[in-house]
């Protein structure tokens, strides 16, 4: 629905090109250089210009922006160093940093994920895989995610590589809330931060899956194909599938980890800006314990193999309140919808984040009323 | 932002997160369990930028603008590298004692005094009662963080994945406490179990107090976090 549907477009490759080893400088220094002797504008690119090199000889490109930014500021080091020593900016430097240095590997294990869905897993192989009714789809979906151990960053890029392969959004989607939420680690987790309430861990399995299983199915009834806009990717029909592949890994590490660092600027800032104490008068109004349990959830974007731990510390809150908190955050935060925004476009982040937060809350607190 | 800039800005990245992780630099960050993770990953993300060069670039406007804040925390890694989280964020938090009550507690390891964790002592103090400590002499390591009667607070923050879910642990100090110590200074404290018990003023939690017999100033611990 979302790209032409082609049959056979591509069998599993057999030999895979070797891809180029990784060569990487550890240290700052040879990084740091490598912009000045790497212009664009030299024409060593075979094939037709890019517009960058071929029209403007002369033109100042972005490495040379680039190489002047990051010389502007390690010139600017000490006063900057200097701006970052007050314990508050200290202290939002440190969780942005840490947010940033803790979602790397997965951004970059989805992003791998991704790509070889793009390339080298035939279309074929999704329509046998899955019921081909897209209803039947939805709980398949979801029941999948319990298999991709991981961090929410991971799970975007893949939910956007899936419908690209012709995957119906609904079981896509399905499978991008739970994936994040019931997954063996995150439950494991849960185990560890409750080990007087086992049933936390049924409350929350039980709860997300719903939660994913009642978006999918809604997304087939109310959604509109034309909200998800992923933007064309002529590079994913590349004849050279090594090409194809990392020229995909490449632009979603960019991309979905460019929306990542809003994402983790703004949770450093709720981390800072936000102290816990305001939370304190919430507790005892069972409520709106719930909403604000959501809401800080969202607001604090802590990874889903974390939360657990984050939940079981706010004790003076109801453990519905604290289920709310963790059904609500692996699936709705300010990372994921800024990730989002960035892959599938900003009409379907507005869209599907408030009403996933509302199904998300609902379910929680009915769970909690029955479970816990 | 092109694809040579885009490369050269994974490289940054990638590099920056590869020499965290090939010093103590990450442990300010993330758990130590992450770091093989740190290892995989960060090659494979320097590796997508080698150069195609092919026909089709710039594809997309708007995809590459967002590619520029990639920078800030390659360069929040190189240049600023922030300290591990401290007073600041200790007090911003209420203490923290995930476990809850055990049925049982370990015997306390051999020594004299038993050097534990601030979290160890935390749990037996208040969910044990000191029970499985008994009159044995501890020896815990952390950080001050002036109290509200001017007395410093021994905190230790706990991460369960990286520091944006780092909670305190903290226990007061009476009897030979340390005086005139900033914030955020490193210190070995030997003691035995104290009863006393005061309250967290952010979360309302119990906070134990040890009976300190001396402290040492120490230099900060090659994990900041436990």
């Amino acid at each position: 629905m979302v790209a032409p549907e082609r049959t056979g477009a591509a069998d599993p490759g057999t030999a895979r090109p070797d891809d180029t080893a990784p060569a990487l400088d550890a240290g700052p220094g040879p990084a740091l250089a490598a912009p000045s002797d790497r212009t664009p504008t030299n024409g060593d690119t075979p094939g037709p210009p890019s517009a960058e090199s071929g029209r403007f000889p002369g033109r100042i490109g972005s490495v040379e922006v680039l190489a002047a930014v990051l010389i502007l500021l390690i010139v600017l080091r000490q006063p900057l160093a200097g701006l970052l020593a007050t314990p508050s900016l200290a202290t939002w430097t440190t969780v942005f940093v840490s947010v940033m240095v803790q979602a790397v590997p997965f951004l970059v294990f989805g992003v791998l994920l991704s790509a070889a869905i793009a390339v080298f897993v035939p279309r074929s192989f999704w329509a046998r895989a899955l019921p081909r009714h897209p209803a039947l789809a939805v709980p398949v979906a979801s029941a999948a995610g319990v298999v991709l151990p991981g961090c929410e960053c991971g799970s975007v890029p893949i939910a956007g590589s899936l419908i690209r392969r012709g995957v119906t959004p609904a079981a896509a989607l399905a499978f991008l809330l739970a994936a994040p939420a019931i997954n063996p680690i995150v439950l494991t987790a849960t185990a560890v931060a409750f080990p007087a309430n086992p049933e936390m861990v049924v409350g929350r399995a039980v709860a997300s899956l719903v939660v994913a299983m009642v978006m999918g199915w809604l997304w087939l009834r109310l959604g509109r194909a034309d909200w998800i806009r992923l933007p064309r990717r002529p590079d994913l029909d590349d004849t050279s599938r090594a090409k194809a592949f990392w020229s995909a890994v490449r632009h979603d590490v960019v991309h979905a980890g460019g929306f990542l660092v809003i994402g983790a600027m703004a949770a450093a800032s709720i981390n800072v800006l936000v102290p816990e104490r305001w939370l304190q008068a919430l507790a005892d109004q069972p409520a709106l314990a719930i909403l604000a349990l959501a809401v800080l959830a969202v607001l604090l974007s802590i990874c889903s193999e974390a939360d657990a731990f984050v939940a079981a510390s706010l004790s003076q809150f109801s453990l519905t309140a604290r289920l709310a908190f963790l059904v609500v955050g692996p699936m709705v935060d300010l990372k994921l919808i800024a990730m989002q925004t960035g892959i599938f476009g900003r009409g379907f982040a507005a869209r599907f984040a408030p009403t996933t937060f509302v199904v998300a809350v609902v379910v929680a607190a009915v769970t909690g009323m029955v479970l816990l | 932002m092109n694809r040579q800039a885009q490369a050269c800005v994974l490289l940054l990245l990638g590099g920056a997160v590869l020499r965290a992780s090939l010093t103590d630099l990450y442990l300010r960050y993330v758990k130590e369990e992450l770091r093989p993770a740190l290892h995989r990953a960060t090659p494979a993300d320097a590796a997508s930028d080698d150069e195609h060069h092919d026909d089709h670039d710039g594809h997309g406007h708007h995809e590459p603008r967002v590619a520029w804040l990639l920078i800030l925390p390659a360069l929040g890694l190189l240049l600023v590298a922030p300290p591990a989280l401290g007073a600041y964020a200790a007090n911003q938090s209420g203490t923290s004692l995930a476990a809850g009550k055990l049925p049982e507690y370990p015997p306390l390891p051999d020594g004299d005094p038993a050097v534990i964790t601030v979290y160890d002592y935390a749990v037996r103090a208040v969910f044990d009662k000191g029970q499985s400590i008994g009159d044995r002499r501890v020896k815990v390591t952390g950080f001050t963080v002036a109290g509200r009667d001017g007395r410093p607070v021994l905190t230790r923050m706990r991460l369960s994945c990286c520091a944006a879910d780092g909670l305190p642990t903290k226990v007061a100090l009476s009897g030979n406490t340390p005086a005139g110590l900033a914030d955020d200074t490193w210190i070995e404290v030997t003691g035995r179990y104290s009863s006393q018990l005061g309250r967290d003023p952010v979360n309302d939690f119990e906070i134990p107090y040890l009976e300190v017999e001396s402290w040492r100033q120490v230099p900060a611990p090659r994990d900041p976090y436990e």
